[in-house]
């Protein structure tokens, strides 16, 4: 509760904050609000928005309707962006603790492992997993965490490496501590936070990432998305721009509320750093 | 029976293809009871000294006998459990706490570790520990860092004490510290020593402090030890120029006025 006080005092994680929430809502909310299967054909098609109080957004080429893709890509884009960053960062997370901690021949080794996939554009290693195993959502959520996975765990290497030679580390020795609880009590608990702050960075460029893969037509073909909302409209961009734009201004928005988000998280846990 | 002995220990850190020796044979005994004091400048090797005696770094070469045991020997489970027997101060009273620590948790560790009380009576011996340390029993719910450096540094000696140890490395561990709590710690320390018979090694290059509290004062310089005596005649009658210094290094307070000079306003 104290960190979401201190989230607040700050504007821009409160704008940040709000934006998730509210997208967090809509998300969940999304068979209230807008009932039945977005890609069914509701009205004619290529209805001007602001026209039709019934849709408010209008509908696309096969008369369906933009803001209930937009409310239900949001459940994709957020599912998606935090099932990839959670899964990066508890793997890159597990191998940064074991490179740490191993020292040796089995860091040099994991070391070179992650080089590797840091020099691999993330888009493109995402692009060529998808291509070859075929679009459906756990392999999506799978090829952008391999992108996304190498940060974390040098970040968090350097955690361990660093909080190893602290006195409270040297104190926990000195009473006797067993390595396996020092590690799990003393270590691992402070080297999580940044590891955390780093996450809304790897969401927002998780989401991203899915959009793009669906414009490129390699996402979910079951489930609206906003990528895939995008592309469609690509097609017929000089006669109903809406189609797109509406989906791309939902898109900025959700990263913008993201990197907010993480600004804050980062600035709350260096506040707290400050204050130890 | 002599509690600790240190001969011959040697220890040399690479830095940048240097070679640079930390320490070079030191020799040292210690009794029951007895509290040294290990002046020296930063840097002459009196916390890498500290730090291999506490087990925490290796030794290149020597040896170290505790409490009759082959202290450099033991490893593993053996050295955790013996380690109940010598405890250690930290200098920095922020660091040397785990940020998320409550006080009740860094009392209660050591005395978990080591069996020191049945389970039952642990929290009542952290209070007793707090008791004794001179804070109130009901800091044992605080977060350690909502607590004052001096309190901290109780909280320490008090983790020190947990496991009944028979010597306290105390390294720099009033330095940090304002001066007027600085004396009331020097005063927990001689009375936790008169009661219960620890012995100190207490290493300092605040000769002023090692003299209210030390029996013996042994002074190092480039990892040697160049000096070692009672506390007095070491100071009355310092030897080397390293002692020398140190001593000149302390501020003596004036009474009145400054001699032999004429202000001019």
């Amino acid at each position: 509760m104290k960190v979401i006080q201190h989230l607040i005092r700050t504007p821009e994680s409160a704008i940040g904050l709000g934006i998730l929430v509210l997208l967090a809502l809509v998300a969940l909310l999304a068979p209230v609000l807008s009932p039945g299967d977005p890609l069914r054909i509701a009205a004619r098609p290529l209805l001007a928005p602001f026209t039709d109080p019934s849709f408010p957004l209008g509908t696309d080429r096969l008369g369906r309707d933009v803001l209930a893709g937009i409310i239900h890509g949001a459940r994709t884009s957020l599912a998606v962006g935090i099932a990839a960053a959670f899964a990066a960062i508890a793997f890159g997370f597990c191998i940064g603790l074991t490179a740490g901690f191993a020292g040796g021949l089995v860091d040099e080794a994991l070391m070179r492992v992650v080089d590797a996939f840091q020099i691999v554009p993330s888009f493109l290693l995402a692009l060529a997993f998808v291509s070859v195993i075929g679009a459906s959502a756990p392999v999506v959520v799978i090829a952008i965490s391999l992108g996304a996975w190498a940060d974390p765990a040098r970040l968090t290497r350097a955690q361990v490496l660093s909080i190893r030679e602290r006195d409270y580390v040297a104190s926990a020795r000195v009473i006797g501590m067993h390595p396996v609880e020092i590690a799990l009590k003393e270590i691992l608990p402070n080297a999580l936070p940044p590891v955390l702050a780093l996450s809304a960075i790897i969401v927002a460029a998780a989401i991203l990432t899915e959009a793009a893969l669906s414009f490129l037509g390699l996402g979910d073909p079951n489930v609206v998305t906003w990528g895939s909302m995008i592309a469609e409209g690509r097609n017929i961009l000089r006669s109903s721009p809406s189609l797109s734009i509406f989906p791309g201004i939902a898109l900025i928005v959700t990263v913008v509320g993201v990197y907010l988000f993480s600004e804050g998280l980062t600035k709350t846990l260096a506040g707290r750093r400050a204050e130890e | 029976m002599t509690l600790l002995e240190i001969r011959n220990l040697s220890k040399h850190f690479a830095s940048g293809g240097r070679n640079v020796a930390a320490l070079t044979d030191i020799f040292l005994t210690l009794e029951p009871g007895e509290t040294l004091g290990l002046a020296g400048a930063s840097g002459s090797g009196k916390s890498t000294l500290a730090r291999i005696l506490m087990r925490l770094l290796p030794a290149d070469r020597g040896s170290i006998r505790f409490r009759g045991e082959d202290w450099l020997a033991l490893s593993g489970a053996g050295l955790r459990r013996r380690r109940a027997g010598m405890q250690m101060v930290f200098q920095d009273v922020l660091g040397a706490f785990n940020p998320r620590a409550t006080v009740a948790s860094v009392l209660d560790d050591p005395l978990r570790i080591h069996g020191v009380v049945p389970k039952a009576e642990r929290r009542g011996e952290v209070a007793a520990l707090l008791d004794r340390v001179g804070l109130p029993t009901s800091y044992a719910d605080r977060s350690i860092r909502e607590i004052s450096g001096g309190q901290r540094q109780r909280i320490a000696i008090a983790r020190a004490i947990a496991t009944r140890p028979s010597l306290i490395v105390l390294d720099e561990a009033v330095s940090a510290l304002d001066v007027s709590i600085r004396g009331k710690i020097l005063e927990l320390l001689v009375e936790l020593q008169r009661e219960r018979g620890i012995a100190y090694l207490f290493v300092s290059h605040d000769l002023a402090v090692l003299r209210a509290v030390s029996h013996r004062i042994a002074v190092m310089d480039a990892g040697q030890l160049v000096e070692a005596g009672t506390a007095r005649q070491m100071i009355e009658n310092p030897q080397s120029p390293t002692a020398r210094a140190l001593i000149a290094a302390v501020p003596r307070l004036m009474t009145g006025p400054p001699q032999g000079h004429k202000h001019e306003f």
